[in-house]
Order: structure tokens, then sequence, then C-alpha cells
């Protein structure tokens, strides 16, 4: 699958904005951007590629269980995050990186997951409602969908004041769309007209598995049999992202019930360390793709807007810099206390936990104590 | 107060009618649970009562209900789902113990999950396939749920409140054979914390211990033993996870014997469970093997073969006369 006639693009793969029937509904909203929120968005794609590259080098040095690489998935991820307001409400699926970092969350949270420290462990709260990453295809569409019913029965739509109205906006793949969940998801969101944004980013591929075998249609076309309306963009253009995400999470926020949005991108990279696309892909594929990458084009934007090399290479040294930084901070990560294990298992008080924790202690002191 | 003979039916709702009115946050959801008031009436009249913003009838996907509730609870609700019959949580299983069950550990503590699913469950109603059976082994197995199960209506009018209070998600099982016999409920306060067992009737030579619809089987059991000179203890299990052990070893420790009866399979079971720990921390109080009594490990059988299957009366006095033979 590739653009289509519906795609709606903003900026094209060689890094002009598109004037058409179909971008117009959208282009109002890039043109309120300034030139500093531009450059934003440029830092951010560069920068969480840069990580992403150093990551999977830790892993490849043995430093990471596994590394889920974000890589080409920028401009949906990017544009899509901006367009969130700071109180709106963000379930990631388990690569939006990116997005983690424009709410707050330090990528070393990320690392810490992924090399066998934690399941997750930020607390959203503190990290501007970015939800904690869902590694069960789909599921997080169900919480999403719940917490959207929870605004509305709050009364926290379509307000009058627009600083008031909340949404939620919940990401999720091409595989994904297969789930049941991801589909149950749809009736409850249609059944209760809940605020939120449904985005797919379709990279293509669920691991080895092709998308032509997830859907035999458009999958922007999906949500329109639940009562969803659905929009199809160019996930690679971070104009379009952030634009046709803006407008529908205003609808959703306005009271007009949720919205689907199909993102066409593609994982340039593999679907983790674990995986190798070279038995299952052609380069042919990759060749279209790269030259549709989100970074390059957006570049070549900027520049015709005068952007020039200082800010190019300010960015580049930003990159390298958190990649540094992250590589030394996970060199010095160490191992969570056992007792952790017991810890937070339940809210309350639970004697089983007490129990086996109390046992685990004697049973360590005892060989501290060099005895056997 | 009292209320004077009451079912477990009306004293769930009276409890569910008790956690809306005094939490603003409870909400209860679930299939056919507005207008009509559930397939088992249990709430009857709270629709009409608190509005379909409280009361939700919800579409036709348990996985849709239990994964719907969590984010209702992120949100800092306290939802009540409704699973209209055992044999239908398993389109529910996956988010009840992958998400549910894990999401406190995973946000390491700084999200609480107090949801409640309510699941009425176990035999004695003649009713078709998916519609008697009793799941609760795979709820007790997983670690973050906290499973109850009460047997009568003054305990059904205090468990579901104390569920509802519960900071952790608590899965609730109601046994339907026991919804339509009547009993008084206490209103003033509960008499026994949520996850306690208690001895319902006291003994001397033998101990009995289970849950749900299974209590009156026992009580039966014992009262027929009593007039044949076997003194039993019965013990109402009442919270499945965690399990209340102290009543339990301190009854075994004075009767030396134990049996455990559920409807249930009998393998990997919650009565394997007591079975376990009550020969590791009772060993040298031991008369005789702790024995149980469960449903066979065949599905749930066809309505005609439901007394066959199910362990009355007759199948614990067979294990007691077994039990006390040693």
């Amino acid at each position: 699958m590739s653009y289509t006639a519906a795609t709606v693009q903003l900026l094209s793969p060689e890094g002009s904005l598109v004037t058409s029937d179909a971008s117009a509904e959208y282009l109002p909203y890039v043109e309120k951007l300034s030139d500093e929120q531009l450059r934003e968005f440029h830092r951010q794609m560069v920068v969480i590629r840069r990580f992403d590259i150093e990551a999977a080098n830790l892993q490849r040095q043995g430093q990471l269980a596994l590394w889920i690489p974000s890589l080409g998935q920028e401009a949906a991820q990017v544009g899509s995050g901006f367009a969130a307001r700071p109180h709106d409400h963000i379930f990631p699926a388990y690569r939006e990186h990116v997005i983690a970092r424009i709410r707050g969350v330090d990528p070393i949270k990320i690392i810490e997951m992924l090399r066998g420290i934690s399941h997750g462990g930020w607390d959203p709260a503190e990290n501007n409602n970015f939800h904690l990453y869902t590694l069960v295809i789909g599921s997080q569409a169900l919480h999403a969908t719940g917490y959207a019913m929870g605004i509305q029965l709050d009364g926290l739509t379509a307000t009058g004041n627009p600083d008031a109205d909340e949404a939620v906006i919940v990401y999720f793949g091409d595989g994904a769309t297969s789930q049941g969940d991801v589909s149950e998801a749809f009736v409850f969101a249609a059944s209760y007209q809940t605020p939120q944004v449904f985005f797919l980013q379709n990279n293509h591929w669920a691991i080895s598995v092709p998308v032509s075998r997830q859907s035999r249609t458009p999958l922007y076309l999906r949500s329109s049999g639940f009562g969803i309306p659905g929009v199809q963009i160019d996930g690679n253009d971070v104009l379009a992202s952030y634009a046709v995400t803006s407008a529908n999470l205003d609808a959703a926020r306005g009271g007009e019930g949720p919205r689907f949005i199909e993102a066409l991108t593609y994982r340039m990279g593999a679907h983790t360390t674990s995986d190798d696309p070279t038995k299952y892909r052609d380069a042919d594929d990759l060749d279209f793709w790269s030259h549709a990458d989100p970074i390059t084009r957006f570049e070549t934007y900027l520049r015709s807007r005068g952007e020039g090399d200082a800010f190019f290479a300010e960015v580049a040294t930003e990159g390298d810099d958190l990649a540094s930084d992250v590589r030394k901070r996970t060199l010095e990560l160490g191992s969570p206390p056992a007792s952790k294990m017991f810890e937070h298992v339940y809210s309350d008080p639970h004697p089983l936990m007490d129990s086996q924790r109390a046992w685990l202690e004697g049973y360590e002191a005892a060989f501290e104590g060099g005895e056997e | 107060m009292t209320i004077e003979s009451i079912s477990m039916a009306k004293a769930l709702n009276s409890g569910l009618r008790k956690a809306l009115a005094d939490d603003p946050k409870v909400l209860l959801m679930g299939e056919d649970i507005g207008p009509l008031g559930g397939v088992f009436r249990v709430t009857e009249g709270l629709q009409a009562e608190f509005g379909d913003k409280r009361v939700l009838d919800t579409p036709l996907a348990e996985s849709g209900i239990i994964g719907t509730a969590i984010g209702l609870a992120m949100r800092g609700y306290r939802p009540v789902c409704e699973i209209q019959f055992d044999g239908f949580i398993f389109p529910g299983f996956d988010q009840i113990t992958s998400q549910l069950a894990k999401l406190t550990n995973r946000h390491e503590g700084t999200l609480s999950l107090p949801v409640v699913i309510r699941v009425p469950y176990g035999g004695h109603i003649g009713a078709v396939e998916h519609h008697q059976e009793s799941p609760e082994a795979y709820f007790a197995h997983t670690p973050g749920l906290r499973v109850v199960s009460p047997s009568t209506p003054h305990d059904a009018y205090w468990m579901i409140q104390e569920a509802i209070a519960s900071n952790d998600p608590v899965v609730f099982f109601e046994p339907k054979s026991r919804y339509w016999p009547k009993g008084d409920v206490q209103t003033e306060a509960s008499d026994t914390p949520l996850h306690s067992s208690r001895v319902v009737r006291a003994g001397t030579e033998l101990t009995l211990v289970g849950h749900g619809a299974m209590l009156a089987m026992m009580l039966q059991a014992a009262q027929i033993a009593e007039e044949e000179g076997t003194s039993i203890e019965v013990i109402d299990l009442r919270s499945i996870s965690p399990i209340d052990f102290e009543p339990i070893i301190a009854s075994v420790q004075k009767t030396g014997r134990l049996i455990v009866a559920q409807e249930a399979p009998g393998f990997v079971s919650v009565a394997s469970e007591i079975a376990a720990t009550v020969t590791e921390r009772c060993f040298y109080s031991l008369e005789a093997p702790v024995l149980r009594v469960t449903g066979f490990d065949t599905p749930f059988p066809p309505a005609k073969l439901e007394t066959v299957y199910l362990p009355d009366a007759d199948r614990i006095l067979e294990a007691v006369d077994r039990a006390m033979a040693y």
C-alpha cells in the first residue's frame, strides 16, 4: 500500500507546500505555526532519530535486551504529538519515543524498560499525561476509550471554553487493527461519542506480515463502518500530521465525537532488534520510502524558508549530545532491588506480598551471613 | 437496623445502591443492567434511580467492558462491571489478567485500579453450556487481583460495598444458586473484614472449608453428620485471594481433619491450594490426609447431569467417612 488519491499531504516529498482541495481545510493550522514551532518540529525529529540509532547500537553491544526503533516514523509522531494540548491524554503503543520526549518523559525511562529494569514506571500524571507503553497489541485502545468516556461523564467537552475541553489520542499500528480490542474500542467510542482521536501509524509491517494481510481495503475506511469519520494522511509529512490531528482533536474536544486518522508511513528499520527484515521485504519498498523520508523533506522546506546551516548543525549536535548522555547513563544503571518485585503489586496491604518478601529477605540474609 | 428475610440478589442491589449513593465516582456498567436490571435483576431500578450516566448499559463486548472500565478508573472512577454469566468472562480475560491485574505494578504504585468485576457463577440452575461454571481459580492464580465470594445475603450486602471501596481490582463471584434463598441483613456495620474467612458452625472432629454456594451443602452435611455422631466445624472461606488461613489453621489444629469442598474442577484449584498450605502448616496436627470434594475434571455437563457433577451433602459425607476412618 502506498499513497492514494485520498491521502492528505501538505508537504510534498520534494519539500514544497501542497495546495489542493484536500489541503485547503488544514493549511490554516500550518499558517498559524511560528518559525520557532517549525524549528522545534525538526529538532525533535532529528534528535529522536539520533537517540534511536544510539539505542539500537546499545542493544547490539549487549547493553539492552531489545530495542524498538521508530526510524522513519518521526513525522507522524512529532506532528500529532505537538497537536495534543498539555491537558489532553496520550495513550501510546510502544514505539512513540519522540512523543514521550515531547511530553517530558526522560528517554532513560524507555531504556530502563528495555534493559530489564522496569515494566514502564513513569507516572503519566508527572509527565504531561503521557501514559505507559502497552506491549499487548491494541489493548490500550480500550483504556483510552474508557478514559475518554470519563471525560465525557465529567462534562469536559464542548464546554464553550476550548481551554477547558479535553480529549484523548491513542496510538496503534496496522497489525493492531486486526485485534478485537481495537474494533471494540471503535464500538464503545462511537456508542458513547467519546472525545478521542484514534491515530493509526500504518508502517506497512506487523513484524514480518505486510499490511495487505491485515486488511484488503485501505485502513482509513475501516472506522466508517463503526460510525467514526476516518481520514488518511501522509504520515511522513509532519505538517499534515500536525494539522489533521489538530483539526480532529478540536472536533473531539468540541463534542463531535471520535475520529480516526490513518498515517501512511514506513518502518525503515526492523520491528525490533530481534527481527530480520531482509528475510521478507524487498529493496524497492525501501527506495520508495527513503525518497519520502520525513526529515529530509522538512529540512528542504525549512531551508526554502531561509533557515541556515547553523540551525541544522546545532540540531545535529543536540542529537549527538543526547545520544552520548543516554549512553553514559545507560552504562551507569544498576539492577533494581529484589524487594521491588513485591512493591505495588497491590495498592492496599496484602498478606502474601508481606510474607513472601520477608521470606526472601531471610533467605538472602542467610547467604550474607556466610552460612549455607 | 436489620433488613429481614431478603434474597442475596436484593441484598446486592441494596449494597450497590448504597455504594452509588455514597460515592459519585462509583459507576455500574454491563450488558442489560439498565432498564432490565440485569438477567438476575441484581441492578433492578438502579438506572431509574441514578441515571444512565451512573448505570451504563454497554455494548455486548466483555473485553470492551473491562478495558474501558480500566480507562474510567484511570480517570478517577470506581467502575463495577457485571459479567452476565461465568462462562462469558473469557472474552475479557486478557484485559483482566494482562492489564487490570498488572497496571498498578507497571505504574510502580502511582496508579490504583479500583475496579470490581461481578460474576454470577456456579451450577444448580439447570442452564445451558457456559452458564454454570466456576472459573475462580484462574483469577486467584493471577497476581494483582483480589477474589471474593459471599455465601449469604448479609455478606453479599457488605462484601460488595467493601469490594467497591478496595483500591485494588476485585473479582466478585456471586453464587447464582444462592441469589434467591432469603436471610437477614444487619445494616449498621460489617462484622467481618472483606478478606477474612469465618467459622460458621463450631465442631471438634473435622473441619469443612468452602465458599459460595458450597456453604449450604457443607452446613447440611454437618447437620447430618452430627445426627450420626460426628462433630464438624464449618468455615466459610469468603475470600479466595488472598485466603485468610488463620481460622482454618486454628480449626485443623483442633480437629485434625480437613475437607475442602467446591463446585469447580479439583485439578490445580482453590481446594488444591488450601490442601497444600494446610499440609505445610499443620502437618503434625493432621490425623488424616486433607481431602477434596470437587466438581469432576470435565467440562460442566449438560444440565440433566449437573446433580451428578456437583458435590452435594452425600459426596461431602462420603469424604467425611473416609477421613474419619484414619
